[in-house]
C-alpha cells in the first residue's frame, strides 16, 4: 500500500515535475553486509520529506550516497535529474549538506568561517542573513571552538544553505540542540520550503518528523518499510484503537476496530465505568511497531537456510 | 536526460576554477595562522632551538671528518631536519580536518576535487618558507655564512624539493591513520629516522652497514648537496651516493613525490567507498 509516488505541486513548470530524488533499489554493501537493501525512494521537488530510522538502518548511508561523498553497489539513482556518482561542480552548486557531527575550523569565529565558505559558492547568501537566520546573532564573533553543540549544529545549517541550494540534506540537523533551538531550526526549514527548496532530511525525533515534513519514510534494516503524510503513517496499524477500562480492581483491555461498539456495550450497562479511555497508536507507537516488524523479517530470512 | 540542463565548464575554466579553490582553502591555513599566532612561532622556532643545543651544548666533542667547524657542518642538516619536521605539521593538518568533519565539507561543496589537497600543499609550502627564513636568521646569528647568492638559492630549491616529498608522505599518513595518536608515533619516528642519517654526524663516522643506510637515507643526499652549494664541510666519506649527492637530492624526493601523491589520491578515493 505503500505510494511513493507524490502528485506535483501546483504552480511547477513541466521541468520541475522530474523529481528531485529518485532511487529504485538502492545497494549498499560493508564487508558482505548490505546496510542499503534495495531502498526505493523518490522525493518530490519542493517537498519536506523526512527518513525516519533507528541507528544503523541506513539512513546515513543513502544521504551520503545521494549527496556523491559515497559510491553505491547498485541501485538506480537521480537526484535533480543527475547521478551523484557523476555529478560535476554545477551539480554540487545545487545542493545543501548539513552533516552529522560537523565541527568545522574550529579557531575562526562563526563570521569568518562563513565568510571563508561563502568564498566556494557563486552567488552565497549573505552573512549577515546568514547568521541571522539560524539565530547566531550574539554569537557571530565567537570562535566555534566556544560554541555549544546546538550552536555548532546551527552554524553547520547555515552553511548548508549558503549556496541557496534547490535540494538541502540534513542529516540529523537537530541532534543536540535544545528545545528552544530546535523550535527556531523548525522555522528555518519552513522558510527553505517557502522559497521553493526540497529539503530531505534524517531524525530521531518523531515529533520533528510530524512537524516538517510533507511525508515521512520508515526506514529499517536497509528498506523502505512505510512512507506516508505523518498524520497516515502505518494505517492498518492506526485502525486498531485500545478500549481500557476498571472492572472489579482489574484493569481490562480490548483492541479493536470498531471502538464504538465495544463503547455502547460497556455503557449499555447500569453502572459506572471507571477508568474508561479510548487510545488511537501515536506516531510513535507505530514507528515502534514498523521497526520491530522489520526487524523481525531480516531475522527469519537470515535463519532460513534456502 | 542526464546533465543536458546542467552547464559543464570547459578545461580552462576547469582550471581557474582549481586554482582559485586551492587558493580559498590554503586562505583558511592562513586565518588559522593569525588566529594562532603562538603555535606558528613554536613550530618556527624548535628547530632553531635544536640548533643551538647541538651547535652549543654538543656540538663541542664533535669532529667532522676531514675537517670543518661543525657548526657549519651542522647547520645544511638542520635546515634539512626542518624539512622532515613538516611532515608532521602535515598529518596533524590532515587528520584534524578530516576528524572535524571539514574533509567531507570541501567534497560536497561546488570545488574542484583537486583544490583540498592543492591548497593543503600550498599552506604548508608557505609556512615552510617561512620557517626556513627564521631558521637562515637564526644561523647567521650564530656566525654561519653561506657560500654565495646563487648557489644559496639552489639549496633553497633542493630543501623546498624534499619538503614537497615530506608533505606528500604527511597527506597519505594524515589519511591512512585518521587518529590524532598516530601523529605522535610520527614524531617520535622521526627522531631515528634523522639520526640514521648525515644530518648530525658524517655518515663515514659510523661503523659499518649503519653508514651505509645512513648514505642511503632518503634525506642523505639533500644534506650533502646542500652542503656543498652553501659551502659547508661535507665530513664526505666518498662512497657512490656521497659522490651522487645532487642526483639523489632530485632523484629521492621526486621519487616519493610521486609514489605517496598515487598512493594518497587512492586513499582519498577510498573515503567515498
Amino acid at each position: 500500500m505503500t505510494t511513493t509516488q507524490a502528485a506535483p505541486r501546483p504552480g511547477t513548470t513541466a521541468a520541475q515535475t522530474e523529481p528531485a530524488v529518485r532511487m529504485r533499489g538502492l545497494l549498499k554493501r560493508y564487508g558482505g553486509r548490505a546496510v542499503v537493501d534495495g531502498l526505493d525512494l523518490e522525493v518530490a521537488r519542493g517537498e519536506v520529506f523526512a527518513l525516519l530510522g533507528p541507528n544503523g538502518a541506513g539512513k546515513t548511508t543513502t544521504i551520503e550516497i545521494l549527496e556523491g561523498v559515497r559510491k553505491r553497489d547498485g541501485g538506480e539513482v537521480r537526484v535533480l535529474g543527475v547521478d551523484p556518482a557523476v555529478g560535476g561542480r554545477a551539480w554540487r552548486a545545487r545542493l545543501g549538506v548539513v552533516s552529522q557531527g560537523e565541527g568545522a575550523a574550529q579557531e575562526l569565529s562563526v563570521r569568518e568561517i562563513l565568510d571563508h565558505f561563502a568564498g566556494y559558492h557563486a552567488t552565497p547568501r549573505p552573512t549577515a542573513e546568514l547568521i541571522a537566520a539560524v539565530g547566531l546573532e550574539e554569537k557571530a564573533g565567537t570562535r566555534v571552538s566556544r560554541l555549544s553543540g546546538g550552536q555548532r549544529r546551527r552554524l553547520a545549517v547555515a552553511l548548508g544553505v549558503q549556496g541557496r541550494p534547490e535540494l538541502v540534506f540534513l542529516d540529523e540537523p537537530t541532534t543536540g540542540m535544545d528545545p528552544v533551538a530546535r523550535r527556531q531550526f523548525w522555522e528555518l526549514i519552513r522558510g527553505l520550503r517557502a522559497d521553493g527548496a526540497t529539503v530531505l532530511l534524517t531524525t530521531h525525533y518523531l515529533d520533528e518528523a510530524a512537524e516538517l515534513a510533507d511525508r515521512v519514510g520508515v526506514v529499517a534494516e536497509g528498506r523502505l518499510v512505510d512512507v506516508a503524510p505523518p498524520g497516515e503513517l502505518g494505517a492498518e496499524l492506526r485502525r486498531a484503537a485500545t478500549v481500557r477500562w476498571t472492572e472489579d480492581g482489574a484493569v481490562r483491555e480490548v483492541r479493536t476496530e470498531s471502538p464504538a461498539a465495544v463503547l455502547r456495550d460497556l455503557l449499555a450497562g447500569p453502572g459506572d465505568v471507571p477508568g474508561l479511555t479510548v487510545t488511537r497508536p501515536t506516531l510513535e507507537d507505530v514507528y515502534l511497531s514498523l521497526v520491530a516488524a522489520a526487524s523481525t523479517a531480516r531475522t527469519a530470512a537470515e535463519g532460513d537456510p534456502r | 536526460m542526464t546533465a543536458t540542463t546542467l552547464q559543464e565548464p570547459g578545461p580552462v575554466e576547469r582550471a581557474r576554477w582549481a586554482a582559485t579553490d586551492a587558493l580559498t582553502v590554503a586562505g583558511r591555513d592562513v586565518a588559522h595562522w593569525r588566529r594562532r599566532p603562538g603555535a606558528v612561532l613554536v613550530g618556527a622556532l624548535f628547530p632553531v632551538l635544536l640548533l643551538l643545543m647541538f651547535a652549543y651544548l654538543l656540538g663541542g666533542g664533535m669532529v667532522v671528518p676531514g675537517g670543518g667547524d661543525y657548526r657549519d657542518f651542522l647547520v645544511p642538516g638542520m635546515f634539512v631536519l626542518a624539512m622532515v619536521f613538516g611532515v608532521e605539521a602535515t598529518m596533524t593538518a590532515v587528520v584534524t580536518d578530516t576528524a572535524r568533519g571539514i574533509t567531507d565539507r570541501f567534497r560536497s561543496l561546488p570545488m574542484a576535487p583537486s583544490a583540498v589537497v592543492a591548497g593543503r600543499c600550498l599552506a604548508d609550502m608557505a609556512s615552510s618558507v617561512l620557517g626556513l627564513t627564521v631558521l637562515v636568521a637564526a644561523a647567521l646569528a650564530v656566525g654561519w655564512r653561506p657560500a654565495g647568492p646563487g648557489s644559496a638559492l639552489a639549496a633553497v630549491g633542493l630543501l623546498l624539493l624534499l619538503r614537497l616529498a615530506f608533505l606528500w608522505i604527511g597527506i597519505y599518513l594524515g589519511l591512512l591513520v585518521r587518529d590524532p595518536s598516530g601523529v605522535m608515533a610520527v614524531q617520535i619516528l622521526v627522531w631515528p629516522f634523522a639520526f640514521l642519517s648525515n644530518v648530525f654526524v658524517a655518515a663515514s663516522a659510523l661503523p659499518g652497514w649503519l653508514a651505509t643506510l645512513a648514505e642511503w637515507n632518503p634525506v642523505a643526499g639533500t644534506v650533502t648537496a646542500v652542503r656543498e652549494l652553501l659551502g659547508s664541510p661535507t665530513g664526505d666519506g666518498g662512497g657512490w651516493a656521497t659522490e651522487h649527492a645532487t642526483l639523489l637530492a632530485v632523484a629521492w624526493p621526486v621519487v616519493l613525490t610521486v609514489v605517496f601523491a598515487a598512493l594518497s589520491v587512492r586513499r582519498f578515493q577510498r573515503l567515498s567507498a
